[in-house]
């Protein structure tokens, strides 16, 4: 095994074109397990710590560019305004041990149907920075990344350099299920934005399919009904039937297994319980924020 | 591969390392510093954390090769880092590294096996303890020992942005270690202990 240990991000690059089998290792919370039980023993291990860009953020006008290494810890304390949804969905993963290493690009690269991140990035809308030595820069829109159990949209001799995240607009939430509420791989996962600017709803389901995804059946569902409905104007009480649909809409999009850590129809269930109560829940801040505003004025 | 980095105020230098060998491997089978302990190995019990640049880890977790520069605290150098923090001075623990050691130019080894035996805290005999494993030995909050030093790493941690912390704060801190003979009423009580104790010699 070889250790590369690339001093910026030139050199990164360079360094995956040359050897494309390179693993990237950031905060090691799943490089370093694979390692540690013989899974895996890569050829080349290529260290990004070293990378100081990747572990920075900034905040643009709609987006929030979050550098690939950015720590959960990191995304808790600065970017709570911001990306509500992400912040949520980070105060989630592991233990503050494993916040403090592990950062975006890492769940990204993995790819895991349960990591922690996906369902809030999928519902607040983003994009994926990836870069070659070759090629340069593209990025790959947040529904395209997946594209099979621990699979991605990336080229072998691409890196993840930054997400851009949708800066979030209104209300946004994130629930998992797990058997505690620390140190727990998700049994589901569910992320739900409301984007009031343009009147739609946007969800991410984890833990529940081979790849996350988005319930869009549901969500158009939804956005017709609040249409229709007058809902983003009148600030009314979603109905308890529409809700429902929406929730059963989501446990069907669905395509879960039965495993250690549930069953599919238990996954089904919780993702559509997950849906109506974070549809619930940022309906009411959506209402709350409304009342207050028009207070205001 | 070699790699050279600080640990508990001390340079330390590692030969013959293994590209794939972990932060804890390598303080407890290079540097004799067996106070991390291994468990899981994948970052589930906490037992093995360390402050990497002041930063609370799972030295497991961490390859060797990503420590190079940088500077680590291990549960060997609680006292003195504490100790430094509440004296005002170098919270990094930059400053256990004496001038005249460098001067001399004692090898790390002896240098740190010598500050070991002047200052024992894996027994607790001839040293004066942090006051969070004060706190952990008044309280009865070790059991069979051996979740200890990660806990009193993240504890430690809790305690230095957090002087006045709540159970919630406290159980959220420690959430990332586990205690297999379930103490964690008697390690909740240790860690409240130390935080009284921190605000009482304010």
């Amino acid at each position: 095994m070889d250790f590369i240990r690339p001093a910026s991000w030139e050199e990164a690059l360079a360094a995956k074109a040359e050897h494309p089998t390179a693993v990237p290792i950031a905060g090691g919370t799943d490089v370093m397990v694979e390692i540690n039980f013989d899974h895996r023993r890569p050829e080349y291990l290529l260290d990004l710590n070293r990378i100081g860009d990747l572990t920075e953020w900034e905040v643009g006008e709609d987006t929030v560019r979050l550098g690939a290494s950015v720590s959960y810890t990191k995304i808790m304390e600065n970017l709570r305004a911001e990306l509500p949804g992400l912040a949520l969905a980070s105060h989630t993963v592991a233990s503050p041990q494993i916040r403090n290493r592990g950062g975006v690009g890492g769940n990204l690269g993995t790819a895991s149907p349960a990591g922690d991140a996906h369902p809030a990035l999928l519902s607040a809308g983003a994009e994926v920075e990836a870069e070659s030595a070759a090629r340069g820069t593209r990025l790959i829109p947040i529904d395209e990344f997946y594209t099979g159990v621990k699979r991605n949209a990336l080229q072998p001799d691409e890196l993840i350099r930054a997400v851009h995240i949708k800066k979030a607009d209104g209300p946004q939430q994130y629930s998992k299920v797990g058997t505690r509420n620390a140190m727990v791989i998700a049994v589901c996962a569910f992320g739900l934005a409301l984007h009031p600017e343009t009147r739609t709803v946007r969800t991410g389901i984890g833990s529940a399919a081979p790849t996350p995804v988005r319930a869009k059946t549901a969500e158009d569902f939804l956005n017709a009904a609040l249409e229709e409905g007058g809902f983003w104007d009148n600030g009314k009480i979603i109905t308890p039937s529409a809700a429902k649909q929406f929730a059963d809409l989501c446990s069907a999009a669905c395509n879960p297994i039965d495993d250690v850590r549930g069953t599919a129809s238990y996954r089904r269930h919780a993702v559509g319980v997950m849906a109506r109560r974070t549809l619930t829940w940022t309906w009411e801040s959506y209402r709350d924020a409304r009342r207050a505003s028009e207070g205001a004025a | 591969m070699r790699v050279n980095f600080t640990v508990n105020g001390r340079p330390q230098e590692a030969d013959d390392v293994w590209e794939g060998e972990s932060l804890l491997y390598v303080l407890r089978e290079r540097l004799g510093l067996p106070g991390s302990k291994n468990a899981c190995e994948q970052g589930e019990c906490g037992s093995c954390t360390v402050r990497l640049d002041g930063v609370p880890v799972c030295s497991c977790l961490v390859a060797a090769g990503q420590v190079e520069g940088r500077e680590v605290v291990t549960v060997e150098g609680l006292a003195d880092y504490a100790k430094q923090r509440s004296e005002g001075g170098c919270a990094t623990g930059t400053c256990g590294t004496t001038l005249q050691d460098a001067q001399l130019g004692v090898p790390p080894g002896e240098a740190w096996g010598r500050q070991a035996k002047g200052t024992d805290s894996q027994t607790g005999e001839g040293t004066e303890l942090s006051p969070i494993q004060q706190a952990f030995i008044d309280a009865g909050a070790v059991q069979c020992g051996f979740c200890t030093p990660g806990l009193l790493v993240a504890a430690d941690e809790m305690l230095e942005n957090n002087p006045d912390p709540t159970d919630a704060d406290i159980r959220e801190a420690l959430s990332g270690n586990l205690c297999r003979c379930t103490g964690y009423e008697k390690i909740m009580d240790a860690v409240r202990l130390a935080a009284a104790r921190q605000s009482e010699g304010v």
